[in-house]
């Protein structure tokens, strides 16, 4: 049936978002319009219920963990604005930009991008990908098809080339530094059409 | 002071009088008569390519009137809001590790830490814009048809059109409206009525053959009410006798559609209400089909049911929606085997409802019923084509989904729709884990086949 006729005004605080995240007022009215179809019983905030009633995310091996993201520790709604900061992060980094230190990294920068893969890893958000967190996330993405053994070789391999400082735990400086070849702006970046 | 009143009553009451006569000469001369016999005079086509024009003027002019603004036209997509390149798990993967490392790609598939960026990103991505709760939400359009629900640039509209607005929301909710309701209420029940006391009469030929005619006039009014304007193709293939009909589904209205231009006998759960009655009194003229509640769930029964019917040469082919839900009209999903267990001959159908009149979708997850029909008898008309396909039956070694998927894609082909994998009625309940596992699988492919070369080596 299409939905109401929507523009900036009706979604809060729009010009910041967009300053904020980088998206553009098109993009950010597309965005919200996704948000409210998600939010199918029109509270104004999602669930995780809301996030696994798409298809395609529960075939994601590692969707739950996806969902998470969204969420900050303890929060069991996310509004619009942080969901649109969770999904700055994967706007393609833009080339040349040279910005002040006083800034704050911008989320969709290769940092920022970084910082988000390793949250994925980090779900209790101490700074470290422990053992523990590692075996949890090769779980997720391999569960059957692996033993346990397999798994946990899996992961005492990744901890002993990335972890300098021999501290049993990946910090984000190891995590980066190990990933220091890949370009993740190209794989950590969606493609938004104008 | 009564004096004064009651020739101004007298006069009014006489001007509705001749106003309502009038009405319901036009009515019967130009609507229901020719659904009585089936022809047509062409006033909807006519009416169909004025608003076309209209609809064309309406778009060009808010585009203009973006531009003299300098804005941004907001266009609704008719596609994505970001662009998925189908590339592979292992494709992907591999090519991340490439630019990782400088290692002998061979010897070092195993796991790695960027691994996670792929799934990240695709999970993302769906999370953005997927493939099936697409399906599920009304089509958009580019151009505007003058319905404020299907757009979004509204405040660059001028005067102009803000009256031509107006004017067509009055015609819509004024004239159309109050029309179409009239003829549906006349519809429908003229069917309950007629069908009762057809079913009177006695089993054989005029019973058939009369049931058929009343059917047929009842749903051709009944297509008039909504103003459908239908173009139907290849109808020598039109099912026949001890036959299946399957098509795919996008609205309720899809049975009148179908069922104007041929008779069937209906399947479906036994409702209470209005629907319950109309069904009882179907059933009375001629064999429909119909379940109740319990016994729907009992697979075996439904489907020795089925077979029955259509096992009788002489009852009317049954008309299935194997898809099991409304989807909106631009792709097929996977339909449900049940029916293509039987054996019989299917007579495949496509149905495809053009958007720029009026959206025909139903998504009953957000509207019920009621407020659909409104919906859908104040549009301007709804247009759509039905293509009859070649019938098929299934072949040696094939099994029932394969037969149906088999069907879908032929439906999907000729109504230019996307055949599509999924199954629609997922949209309501959880994915079943069976479909992580494939994921999972085509991941510990790459890993551990590298492993087990590594311990032979």
């Amino acid at each position: 049936m299409g939905s109401s006729s929507s523009n900036l005004n009706t979604i809060p605080n729009s010009q910041e978002l967009m300053q904020e995240t980088g998206f553009s007022a098109a993009h950010l009215l597309r965005l919200y319009e996704r948000f409210e179809f998600l939010d199918k019983d029109n509270k104004g905030h999602l669930r995780p219920e809301d996030f696994e009633a798409v298809q395609e995310l529960s075939t994601n091996p590692i969707g739950d963990i996806i969902i998470g993201s969204f969420f900050s520790p303890g929060q069991e709604t996310v509004d619009f604005p942080s969901f649109v900061r969770i999904l700055a992060h994967f706007r393609p980094a833009e080339k040349n930009r040279t910005r002040d230190g006083a800034q704050p990294e911008p989320a969709n920068s290769s940092t920022g991008k970084l910082k988000f893969a390793f949250q994925l890893y980090d779900r209790d958000r101490d700074g470290k990908i422990s053992r523990e967190e590692l075996l949890q996330v090769l779980r997720a993405m391999l569960e059957m098809q692996v033993t346990e053994e397999q798994l946990e070789s899996m992961a005492e391999r990744a901890i002993q080339e990335a972890d300098l400082d021999e501290d049993d735990a990946i910090s984000f400086d190891e995590f980066k530094k190990s990933l220091e070849k890949v370009n993740i702006d190209h794989k950590m970046s969606i493609h938004f059409m104008k | 002071m009564e004096l004064f009143f009651n020739p101004f009553d007298n006069l009014l009451c006489i001007l509705l009088g001749i106003s309502f006569t009038v009405w319901f000469t036009l009515l019967l001369v130009f609507i229901i008569v020719p659904a009585i016999f089936g022809v047509s005079f062409g006033i909807r086509r006519l009416y169909m390519k004025t608003l076309l024009k209209i609809f064309e003027w309406a778009t060009l002019r808010i585009e203009r009137g973006a531009k003299e603004k300098n804005h941004h036209l907001y266009k609704p997509y008719s596609n994505a809001i970001i662009a998925r390149e189908p590339t592979s798990l292992e494709e992907e993967i591999k090519e991340i590790r490439r630019s990782g490392s400088n290692k002998d790609l061979d010897s070092a598939t195993e796991f790695e830490m960027s691994d996670i960026f792929y799934f990240a990103r695709r999970g993302v991505e769906s999370i953005m814009d997927d493939e099936v709760t697409k399906r599920f939400s009304a089509e958009e359009l580019e151009s505007w048809n003058l319905l404020t629900r299907s757009n979004y640039n509204f405040h660059y509209i001028s005067l102009r059109l803000t009256v031509l607005w107006g004017l067509g929301l009055l015609i819509r909710y004024g004239f159309l409206l109050p029309l179409r309701v009239t003829l549906a209420f006349t519809g429908v029940g003229l069917l309950v009525f007629l069908t009762s006391l057809i079913g009177l009469l006695p089993n054989g030929r005029m019973k058939n053959f009369l049931s058929e005619k009343v059917h047929l006039m009842c749903y051709r009014i009944c297509v008039r009410a909504l103003t459908a304007i239908i173009t139907y193709h290849d109808s020598e293939n039109k099912p026949k006798n001890g036959g299946i009909c399957v098509a795919n589904h996008t609205s309720p209205i899809d049975v009148i559609i179908l069922a104007s231009d041929g008779c069937y006998a209906m399947v479906g759960q036994i409702h209470g209400g209005l629907m319950g009655v109309i069904q009882r009194s179907m059933v009375k003229a001629c064999p429909h089909v119909w379940f109740e509640r319990s016994e729907v769930k009992d697979r075996h029964l439904v489907a020795k049911r089925l077979s029955d019917h259509v096992q009788d040469k002489s009852k009317l082919p049954i008309l299935i929606f194997p898809e099991g839900t409304c989807i909106n009209n631009t792709s097929v999903m996977m339909f449900k085997k049940g029916s293509f267990d039987i054996g019989a001959t299917v007579y495949p159908v496509a149905i495809k409802y053009d958007p720029r009149f009026g959206d025909a979708f139903w998504n009953s997850s957000k509207f019920g019923m009621v407020n659909y029909l409104l919906h859908m008898m104040s549009s301007w008309a709804i247009v759509c084509s039905v293509w009859y396909l070649p019938p098929m039956s299934r072949e040696e070694g094939e099994d029932a989904v394969q037969f149906a998927n088999r069907v879908k894609a032929a439906i999907a082909r000729k109504g230019g729709l996307v055949d599509l994998l999924w199954d629609g009625g997922l949209k309501r309940e959880k994915v079943k884990d069976t479909f992580k596992e494939e994921q999972q699988k085509l991941y510990s492919k790459m890993l551990v086949g590298t492993q087990e070369d590594r311990s032979r080596s």
